[in-house]
């Protein structure tokens, strides 16, 4: 449904993406995660055709975004990053806005069904101005899906959200995902998690990982931490654990706890726990410190990137 | 086509909810029903009431070149500023259409002031006998819509250029001022003189549409000058999409 083949973009001299190469499937939802000013926005732009790639190409429901500009805007519903509403107009004349320029038939209807479907029928008279930020997000949602669009470009739709109207809003983009492709941004690791079928790893305009979301947790989940408390002994259990394979570093974290440092992809906890018996120890605990998703992101995002110096 | 009036229709009632259109349109009808009034009340006092559309007219240019910036200069750049401007163009629309829609939606605004204004030569023409020589008005009030295109599209093309919508009132008003008097700067004959009167408004408008005389070439320069302002706007805002 979305394809692209070595897009890049600059803005001026600088490039804020090189080379992405990707696809999303009909009924997919796609993950693009990255931090901020990873070009998660400016491939969105690319792909609603707001503005052209400088190379390479991309197509949205077999059309090219820049030769087919208008066939691609007619399938595409597109919510920009900061939701750009018209304060003076209400929700409804907003919609009729929109939906007129996109020629939506019966309109009047549509607008009702929309409404309904991100929950703003309440508001409908309402001045956009007076909205609430996840109301205007709301809205904007309701402006990319009033012409039944093919494919949805989400740039962070749960950005600046209490937490009640982001699980709100996760729970419509799922549902829309069933019946459309639903490319989405965030810089939330666990949001992507939560919502897509597959994830897109985005840093510094290149693509770095790309996986479902499970295997990518599977694969980062073992670069966390585990606490051994132990007891008794001979002191030699630091350096046998630190020969495993798997195992990065150990630390004694107190009188009977360690912590023990894994490298990413294995999971050495069956290992460790034979190696503290075999040295006579008694294991009284072995548990994982949490799976720091969010800092094994940012190592992925921040140094693992090959030719990031260049940029 | 469909899309160039969604655009207008949006831009004509936005002018009635705002208050700077209002305002504008208190501004125009003050001023012109003070002259107005001078000019008739002079007229009975001593005599001569001149049965002459162009009493209205007259200051109604002026009145135009101050509006006008103020009419035009955010219809785009207010897009751009308040980031709706990417909403409008991942639309399924044409830029020129963006462009064009625009320039009609305040060429409706502006053609409904005009049109109010005609109640001042109504009002001369029942005071006076034979009445106001209607062709004539007619002439100059054609004149002066196809001007006031001109200065709107002038207007749209500057709004597109800037995200300030305050520069772009203000160069428009430059640029339109510029073209009123370029024309007086052309003294006697020759090339270059010709060139700089045809480039003004004055020879265009003043020297046939304002005296009543439709001049098929006279026309042709305003719309050209409109169609000019539309396409460079039509260029600018699609050159944003490349930044």
């Amino acid at each position: 449904m979305i394809r692209t083949t070595g897009l890049t973009k600059y803005y001026g001299v600088h490039p804020a993406i090189r080379g992405l190469t990707f696809e999303a499937a009909p009924h997919e939802i796609l993950g693009f995660l990255g931090p901020n000013g990873a070009g998660k926005t400016t491939t969105m732009r690319i792909l609603a055709g707001f503005m052209p790639p400088s190379e390479g190409r991309a197509t949205v429901a077999g059309f090219d975004v820049v030769d087919q500009s208008l066939e691609v805007r007619r399938r595409v519903g597109y919510l920009p990053e900061t939701v750009p509403l018209y304060p003076d107009l209400s929700v409804t004349a907003y919609l009729d806005y929109m939906g007129s320029l996109r020629h939506v038939a019966d309109l009047d209807r549509r607008i009702e069904e929309v409404l309904d479907e991100v929950g703003l029928v309440d508001r409908s008279e309402s001045f956009v101005g007076n909205l609430s930020k996840g109301l205007r997000q709301r809205l904007g949602l309701a402006q990319a899906l009033l012409h039944k669009p093919q494919v949805l470009i989400l740039d962070e739709p749960t950005i600046g959200l209490d937490p009640a109207q982001i699980i709100e809003v996760r729970r419509l983009v799922r549902e829309l995902g069933k019946e459309r492709t639903v490319m989405l941004s965030t810089h939330i690791l666990s949001e992507a998690q939560a919502l897509c079928d597959r994830v897109l790893i985005i840093n510094r305009g290149i693509i770095v990982a790309e996986d479902t979301p499970a295997n990518l947790q599977a694969q980062l989940a073992g670069a966390a931490h585990l606490v051994l408390r132990v007891v008794g002994g001979d002191g030699s259990l630091v350096e046998a654990l630190e020969r495993l394979p798997g195992v990065a570093r150990v630390t004694k974290a107190g009188e009977e706890e360690l912590r023990v440092e894994t490298s990413p992809g294995h999971d050495v906890r069956a290992r460790l726990a034979r190696t503290v018996v075999e040295k006579g120890y008694d294991l009284l605990e072995l548990r994982s410190a949490g799976v720091d998703l969010e800092a094994v992101f940012l190592q992925l995002t921040q140094d693992a990137v090959p030719g990031a110096q260049d940029g | 086509m469909r899309n160039v009036w969604v655009i207008a229709r949006r831009e004509f009632r936005h002018y009635f909810d705002s208050p700077i259109a209002y305002a504008m349109a208190f501004f125009l009808f003050v001023v012109l029903g003070i002259l107005f009034f001078l000019t008739v009340s002079y007229g009975v006092q001593f005599g001569d009431l001149n049965p002459d559309g162009r009493v209205v007219l007259q200051p109604m240019v002026t009145l135009l070149l101050l509006t006008t910036p103020f009419l035009t200069m955010r219809l785009i750049s207010e897009e751009v500023n308040s980031g709706t401007i990417e909403l409008i163009l991942t639309a399924p629309i044409r830029d020129w259409e963006l462009v064009v829609g625009k320039w009609l939606g305040a060429m409706g605004f502006l053609g409904l002031l005009l049109a109010l204004t005609w109640i001042y030569p109504i009002i001369l023409h029942r005071m006076t006998t034979p009445g106001i020589d209607q062709g004539t008005l007619l002439a100059a009030y054609l004149g002066l819509l196809l001007m006031v295109g001109a200065m709107v599209g002038i207007g749209v093309m500057i709004s597109a250029l800037f995200r300030n919508p305050l520069a772009a009132g203000f160069l428009t008003l430059c640029v339109i001022l510029v073209l009123l008097v370029i024309g007086g700067l052309a003294g006697g004959s020759g090339g270059a003189n010709e060139v700089v009167r045809y480039l003004g408004f004055g020879e265009h408008f003043y020297d046939n549409f304002y005296r009543g005389v439709i001049d098929l070439g006279d026309a042709l320069y305003f719309v050209s000058l409109t169609v000019l302002s539309l396409f460079v706007g039509s260029v600018v805002v699609e050159s944003k999409r490349w930044r």
